[in-house]
């Protein structure tokens, strides 16, 4: 199909249906940008829950063993078994019931104190949302639907009802995996790396349908993701406005272009290693069990051939929205673009060949471990172009420090601690000591945590396009440079602990001798912890405040030059008043060759073509 | 300025490499973060939005670009190459071993196995003595001797971590992995458990007695009161 072609038969389709019903236009919605708002607000609904139980983890971890407060039953009851609280009187009747009629609280946290089962499904739990239900739906679904057709002049995806079936398939996994928390026997409980043979049989873990559900919700959230990307990558290659040459994308587009391509070949990976696992559970096979002459370490090479493309999955729409606000505010265009494309390619081709770093120790010959190393090492280098690039964005430009751009410039200091602390690991020898310890916590959290930092930015950057109103700007800031301290104050110390020797995983650190000198510093990480997660409230204000009362959004409040934000705010069923003609790159801020500091793509110069004729 | 201090006290030959490999890595990474975010604040403040003054137009820079992207390469292409030299001592070249322990891991406790003093196991010297309670979480080796480890797992994977000893090594069930390590301090040290295996693993841990060499004659002469010699 020719670029024109698709553009015009789109564009005819859509006049016909002008106005869909309410059904239509916010459930079974096939438009591009209400699938990309569905997606966004699962993806901050599940940040909540995954939220709110990293908040339980880190009560473990300061307070081992100690029940909550508010929910928790007081002291005096537990040591005496008199009620003193009301609470206590709670307690009381629930756990004097039978067996039978215990209630989920009494089964995972008698007396409001977690336990040991309950804290495994705890971070399992909290990470597999995190990843699969935050970053994922939010980054590549959310924004990815939203922006790919505006930012390359289209009027939607290819395959619109392809689209809103991912959605929905995409829904429908989530709550597979928010129903498995209620399931006897408890949710999955073996981290979300999963690693068999813990997996593999359920005497191992004592949960059952936990980790099923487990591995069907993933299972049918990696169709939703197939559809998705299939999507993506038929609409940036078929659908670009004329003129719109791939290195004429912005760097986003390009992100979510090369995040789609990962992800259509590295979810199947992970698909296939899910249904051994599930006919491993349920059919009695043994394709992870020794004794049934299976191999243990096989899901780790599936598992992490699958997950370190993954991280990249995670973290390059975070890159490519930090390229579009450091360039927009810093008003410059953005350093060596053909340099970040490179980048890009570079790590989603080397992102396949780095898996074994996560095995050093696993029992893999230490000769391959040689080689991944050297992988290793390598990839670090387009990440390192990245950091730099960025920072010559910023030399010399005319920077405003708007809410999104804090956030922008929160995620590359975050990512330029994440990506110098993996070097740590990347050395196989220091990976020995290191592996498996909160230093690795510490380094994955300045990564794919930190990815929120740009989840923020995008929020607050695309907020008046997706919805037509612009965020409060004072509490933009302050819940930004909040986040930043407390986020910090969060997770540095933990490269403290990791060095001490802190294991990750582990329910109750006071356990052992050798770490009860660092436990002052799991309970400071614990209160930044939570006020990390107090200071989101602001957010959450800022958010549905705006939605309903925020300052009416004109088409470009920030001038900034790339298409979307050519369209109406929010854009209408179709985007476009006509579809726009591409004239240039998407950075072209403070030109020469207009006294405005920015000069959208589809502006038409008459100047150039006067200067052409001479 | 060392956030090392933090390491736990190093009580093996080899601990040395790796520490100076994490020292090393350390002052580059800390040296690279400063400069980076000393250039961040520094544009930050100098080029932020005044009043008629216009960013630079400019794309890039394909000379600063090669220069750093080839400085960073070369840096961790030699990193690699440091680091293989460790690696290659720790984990590829098991020595035979002065001493041999055999450890049996399973949810939640490490089964200790010890020869006795033909060195060979499944023998009739073999300690525990054959129905004899199972040896749990608790290793005696001598100072100053190459302990070399058999790793044998049993239900899922468990992961050996001795961090005053800087060795870590996974146990895969019915494999086995073998490890090394000469403690060149005695005391006793931690043996948790370093890879999630099921409800016990908060916990799962033994430890590593290294005994004087006189200490350990007794040791050796407690178990097998029958041979003069011990190893
Ligand atoms: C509110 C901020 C957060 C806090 C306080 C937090 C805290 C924690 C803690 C304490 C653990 C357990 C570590 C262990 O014992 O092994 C953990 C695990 C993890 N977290 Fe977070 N986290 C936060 C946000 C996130 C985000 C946004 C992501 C990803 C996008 C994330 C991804 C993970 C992953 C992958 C694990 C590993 C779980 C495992 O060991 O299987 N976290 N987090
Ligand atoms: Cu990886
Ligand atoms: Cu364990």
């Amino acid at each position: 199909m020719s670029e024109s072609r698709a553009a015009k038969g789109t564009h005819e389709v859509h006049e016909a249906h002008a106005h869909p019903g309410f059904v239509r236009t916010y459930i079974f919605s096939t438009d591009h940008k209400m699938i990309g708002r569905q997606f966004l607000f699962m993806g901050l609904f599940m940040l909540i829950i995954g939220g709110l139980m990293a908040m339980l983890i880190r009560w473990e971890l300061a307070f081992p063993e100690k029940p909550l407060p508010i929910i928790g039953a007081s002291k005096e009851f537990i040591d005496t078994g008199e009620p003193k609280t009301s609470m206590d009187q709670t307690w009381a009747e629930w756990l004097s019931k039978p067996e039978s009629e215990q209630n989920w609280l009494t089964k995972n946290m008698p007396m409001g104190a977690i336990t040991a089962p309950l804290y495994n499904s705890l971070f399992t739990m909290h990470a597999t949302l995190m990843i699969f239900f935050v970053v994922m739906p939010i980054m590549v679904g959310g924004f990815g639907n939203f922006l790919i057709p505006l930012t390359i002049g289209a009027r939607d995806m290819a395959f619109p009802t392809l689209n809103m079936l991912s959605f929905w398939v995409g829904l429908l996994s989530g709550i597979i995996m928010l129903a498995s928390l209620f399931v006897p026997g408890g949710p999955a409980a073996a981290g979300w790396t999963s690693y068999a043979p813990l997996t593999a049989k359920v005497e191992y873990t004592g949960v059952n349908w936990g980790q099923n559900l487990w591995c069907i919700s993933l299972i049918v959230m990696g169709i939703s993701s197939l559809m998705g990307s299939i999507n993506y990558i038929t609409t940036i290659i078929n659908m670009r406005a004329p003129g719109m040459t791939f290195f004429r994308m912005p760097l986003i587009t390009w992100s979510l272009f090369i995040t789609a391509i990962l992800l259509l070949l590295a979810l199947p990976v992970l698909t296939s290693a899910l249904a051994m696992l599930l006919f491993d559970r349920m059919l009695g096979t043994h394709f992870f069990l020794p004794e049934g002459g299976g191999e243990p370490i096989l899901w780790q090479h599936l598992f992490w051939f699958f997950g370190h493309p993954e991280v990249y999955i995670l973290v390059l729409p975070a890159m490519g929205v930090t390229s579009e606000v450091l360039s927009v505010f810093s008003r410059k265009p953005i350093f060596g673009y053909r340099g970040m494309v490179f980048a890009m390619t570079a790590i989603a081709f080397l992102s396949w060949v780095v898996w074994g770093h996560h095995m050093f120790v696993s029992g893999m010959n230490p000769l391959i471990g040689a080689t991944f190393m050297m992988t290793t090492m390598v990839i670090a280098v387009p990440s390192a172009i990245k950091t730099f690039n960025w920072l010559g964005t910023l030399w010399g430009g005319s920077i405003r420090f708007t809410t999104p751009m804090l956030f922008g410039l929160a995620f590359v200091s975050n990512f330029v601690i994440g990506g110098l602390s993996g070097i740590f690991m990347a050395s196989t020898p220091v990976d020995i000591f290191i592996h498996d310890t909160y230093y690795i916590v510490a380094h994955f959290h300045y990564v794919v945590a930190g990815i929120i930092f740009a989840i923020f930015a995008a929020i607050t950057y695309w907020f008046p396009k997706m919805f037509g109103r612009m965020m409060n700007e004072t509490l933009g800031k302050i819940h930004a440079i909040l986040t930043f301290i407390f986020f910090n104050a969060t997770f540095f110390p933990m490269h403290i602990l990791g060095v001490g020797g802190h294991m990750r995983r582990i329910f109750n650190p006071m356990q052992y001798e050798f770490l009860h000198p660092l436990q002052p510093i799991n309970v400071f990480i614990s209160i930044s912890a939570f006020c990390l997660g107090a200071v989101q409230l602001i957010f959450l204000f800022n958010f549905i405040w705006s939605l309903f009362a925020g300052k009416r959004a004109d088409r470009n409040p920030w001038h900034a030059n790339t298409l979307e934000w050519t369209t109406p705010s929010p854009p209408p069923h179709g985007n476009f008043d006509k579809i726009p003609t591409v004239y240039r790159g998407p950075y072209e801020y403070s030109s020469p060759e207009v006294a405005e500091d920015w000069l959208p793509q589809d502006r038409r110069l008459e100047t150039t073509t006067a200067k052409g004729a001479h | 300025m060392r956030m090392l201090n933090w390491l736990p006290e190093d009580v093996s030959t080899y601990g040395k490499e790796v520490d100076s490999l994490f020292y090393l890595i350390y002052y580059i990474t800390g040296i690279v973060f400063l400069l980076v975010t000393v250039a961040m604040i520094v544009f930050l403040i100098k080029y932020r939005y005044q009043e008629g003054r216009r960013a630079i137009y400019t794309h890039g820079s394909t000379t600063l670009e090669i220069i750093w992207t080839a400085i960073p390469a070369i840096i961790l292409i030699l990193l690699a190459f440091k680091s293989q030299a460790a690696w290659s001592h720790i984990k590829m070249n098991i020595p035979p071993g002065e001493v041999q322990i055999r450890v049996l891991a399973k949810q939640f406790n490490w089964d200790i196995t010890y020869p006795g003093p033909d060195g060979k196991f499944g023998t009739e010297d073999d300690l525990p003595r054959p129905g004899d309670p199972a040896i749990l979480d608790e290793i005696h080796v001598p100072v100053n001797k190459v302990v070399r480890v058999e790793l044998v797992g049993k239900d899922v994977i468990h992961s050996f971590f001795l961090p005053h000893l800087r060795l870590k090594q996974d146990v895969l069930p019915g494999r086995t992995i073998l490890a090394w390590f000469q403690a060149t301090k005695p005391g006793r040290y931690p043996l948790p458990c370093a890879e999630l295996c099921g409800i016990g693993h908060s916990g799962m841990l033994g430890s590593l007695i290294v005994h004087t060499p006189e200490e350990y004659a007794a040791w050796v002469k407690e178990k097998w009161p029958s041979t003069e010699k011990a190893q």
